[in-house]
């Protein structure tokens, strides 16, 4: 149990001239739960790997605890990682796997027994001890493999898409667990995914990355209300943000000629975003063409345009709807980027924390 | 189900007896003594004195020195086999392990120079190997036997393309673990080569039971003989009126395939079972 901290950290492949990771400043406070997020490529892995020791720092410095590791093995780190397709040695039984890591580092019969058997209990993996990993189905595979993090009570876990080859529904109930078995034992966690719904669950505070850089950093909730960017605004959330461009005119943001809502902002172009949740069918709004409808059963998804920009509104009701419907939206719940940067406008809404309703 | 069709299983049977023949011939010519083959020739039905001739060929001293038994000649046929085995298993794997794991300057480039050498058969380099034993004093012993031939570009390409199928994740799992080179190559890379091991276990061992040409080069000392030195030596014996010992040379021809044939029953049920048991 340690903090993690990342200083001015990059990473450039040898025989490439981009960086894959440029400057990472993270603070981890001890027992956080810390999400990296973003697409595919954008250096997540990289980035945990440096932690890891298994990828060289070619920039800046990482301290695990008050120990700077950059020239650290990984044994000597004090981490325990969790890959995506689990790693796990297929010759030894589930209590070899889990006590590999501690027979090596010298561990006595008696604590690697007790450790073996404490984690073969939280992770009811009892049952399955003297089995091979092949013996086992994904789900469990994936909780030997957390098994074997946990034996070493280390510093802190390291987790690499541990989820990305389950199937739906185990994702999302071994994702409550990781998230139990974290608060349970109170270890420090990195854990990188590309899928924001697992972000937004699992993290205390989320970094979503973008082609190597840090977009924002902060609890989800904050990251989804108050999106730093354009990106971050497209990144995180379900259905993603709509970005259109609009102008700001006498304190008032114009989407394609209609009035939308009043906003302290000069006057001018902007990346306007909002929300499919956020917009309200309302009688004298901006007036949608609606274009198709995805039924999702508790809601549906009303897909349209406005002028010719496209927009998504979430609608609760099951009345049919007209070939044009008015849409509204709370003052507070609207995003304003700048039109060249992509950058929030922080002025835009009202202050964040109180979320307005 | 696909019908039985009467032509596919002649064509089978004619092709098993065709395989199948010439073995049960030597077996079953082998229990005759040698004065019938000679007159009546081979046989396909068992005869009376298989017993005596084994015996024979197994324990009877002879040689030039009187000292060289069947037995003898198999031991001996057995140390090169294992030898072989073994030896170039335990090379090619290291050979393997380094150009998968380490990273060096040109480790392609040496992959494709052990690659090449393929192309160049103990035969083509058998006098300048010779004069390397003789120079070093290595003519007349097991050493000089095996050793020189140890190194196998088969081995080391077979093994260095399992490496590379090995996920990167196990090593770097490992490397967590705190396994360092050596640790992990043993714990990891050995027993998950099992399969490839028994395969190339087969090969390598048939390989060095059927050295010929070498073992006649290297070694003059007659305790040194391996069996198919001995089957040789037996067919040379035209002096005068007597009869060769077709029996007795039967009789040491089967001796020389029951342990191939057995390293193939036992290890190919090993290599079946790895490779139904491992799917990941
Ligand atoms: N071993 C490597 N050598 C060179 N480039 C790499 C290597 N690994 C990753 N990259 C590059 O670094 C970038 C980030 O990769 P990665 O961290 O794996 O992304 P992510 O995990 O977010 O999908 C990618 O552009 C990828 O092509
Ligand atoms: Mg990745």
């Amino acid at each position: 149990m340690a903090h993690l901290s990342l200083t001015n950290v990059g990473k450039t492949y040898g025989g490439s001239a981009q960086a894959a990771v440029a400057d990472v400043n993270i603070e981890i406070k001890d027992g956080e739960f810390i999400v990296l997020v973003g697409p595919s490529g954008c250096g997540k892995s990289t980035l945990l790997r440096m932690v890891a020791g298994l990828e060289t720092i070619s920039q800046g410095e990482i301290r695990i605890g008050e120990r700077l590791v950059n020239q650290l093995d990984p044994a000597e780190r004090d981490i325990a990682m969790v890959f995506q397709n689990y790693a796990l040695y297929p010759h030894m039984s589930v209590r070899d796997n889990m006590a590999y890591g501690l027979k090596n580092r010298g561990e006595s019969k008696a604590v690697i027994e007790e450790r073996v058997a404490e984690a073969a209990r939280m992770l009811e993996l009892r049952p399955y001890l003297d089995r091979k990993p092949r013996a086992l189905s994904g789900g469990q595979r994936q909780r030997v493999a957390m098994g074997r993090a946990i034996v070493r009570q280390p510093s802190a876990f390291l987790f690499d898409e541990p989820l990305s080859n389950l199937d739906a529904k185990l994702r999302v109930s071994m994702r409550m667990e990781i998230r139990k078995l974290q608060r349970r034992l109170g270890t420090t966690s990195l854990y990188v995914t590309h899928d924001q719904l697992e972000a937004m669950t699992l993290a205390d505070r989320l970094v979503v990355l973008n082609g190597g850089r840090v977009e924002q950093i902060g609890a989800p909730l904050e990251v989804y209300r108050a999106p730093a960017s354009t990106f971050v605004a497209s990144f995180i959330g379900a259905p993603a943000m709509c970005l259109l461009d609009a102008q700001v005119e006498n304190g008032t943001v114009m989407l394609e000629g209609h009035a939308l809502a009043p906003v302290a902002q000069a006057a001018g172009p902007v990346t306007l975003g909002l929300r499919a949740e956020d917009l309200r069918i309302t009688p004298g709004g901006v007036p949608m063409r609606v274009d198709h409808i995805e039924e999702l059963g508790a809601q549906r998804i009303v897909h349209g345009y406005v002028g010719d920009q496209a927009l998504a509104m979430i609608d609760t009701s099951e009345a049919p709807l007209p070939e044009t419907v008015h849409l509204g939206v709370a003052p507070a719940r609207v995003h304003l980027f700048d039109a060249q940067s992509g950058r929030r406008i922080e002025a835009a809404a009202q202050p964040v924390a109180v979320p307005a309703e | 189900m696909q019908k039985i069709k009467p032509l596919d299983h002649l064509i089978l049977i004619l092709g098993a007896l065709f395989l199948c023949t010439p073995v049960v011939m030597a077996l079953m010519s082998s229990t005759h003594a040698a004065i019938d083959i000679h007159s009546n020739g081979l046989f396909l039905t068992p005869g009376s004195h298989g017993a005596e001739t084994y015996t024979k060929v197994l324990t009877s001293r002879g040689g030039f020195t009187g000292d060289v038994t069947g037995l003898l000649m198999l031991t001996n046929s057995m140390i090169m086999g294992l030898g072989f085995a073994i030896g170039k298993i335990a090379l090619s794997m290291m050979a393997a392990y380094a150009l998968v794991y380490f990273r060096f300057r040109f480790a392609t480039l040496i992959f494709w120079a052990i690659f090449a050498t393929l192309l160049l058969p103990l035969e083509v380099r058998i006098m300048p190997s010779y004069q390397v034993m003789s120079e070093l004093h290595l003519l007349n012993t097991y050493t000089g036997l095996i050793v020189p031939l140890l190194a196998s570009a088969t081995g080391t390409f077979f093994f260095r393309q399992f490496f590379r199928s090995v996920p990167d994740e196990l090593l770097e799992a490992a490397r967590i673990d705190g396994a360092g080179p050596v640790k992990f190559f043993i714990d990891v890379l050995v027993p998950l080569s099992k399969t490839m091991m028994a395969a190339i276990f087969i090969i390598m061992f048939i390989y060095g039971w059927n050295q010929y040409l070498w073992p006649l080069l290297m070694t003059t000392d007659e305790s040194f003989f391996t069996l198919m030195r001995g089957i040789k030596s037996i067919l040379q014996v035209w002096v005068g009126s007597q009869i060769p010992d077709y029996n007795e040379a039967f009789a040491l021809a089967v001796l020389a395939m029951v342990p191939p044939v057995a390293v193939v029953v036992i290890f190919q049920r090993m290599f079946i079972k790895g490779l139904t048991e491992s799917d990941k």
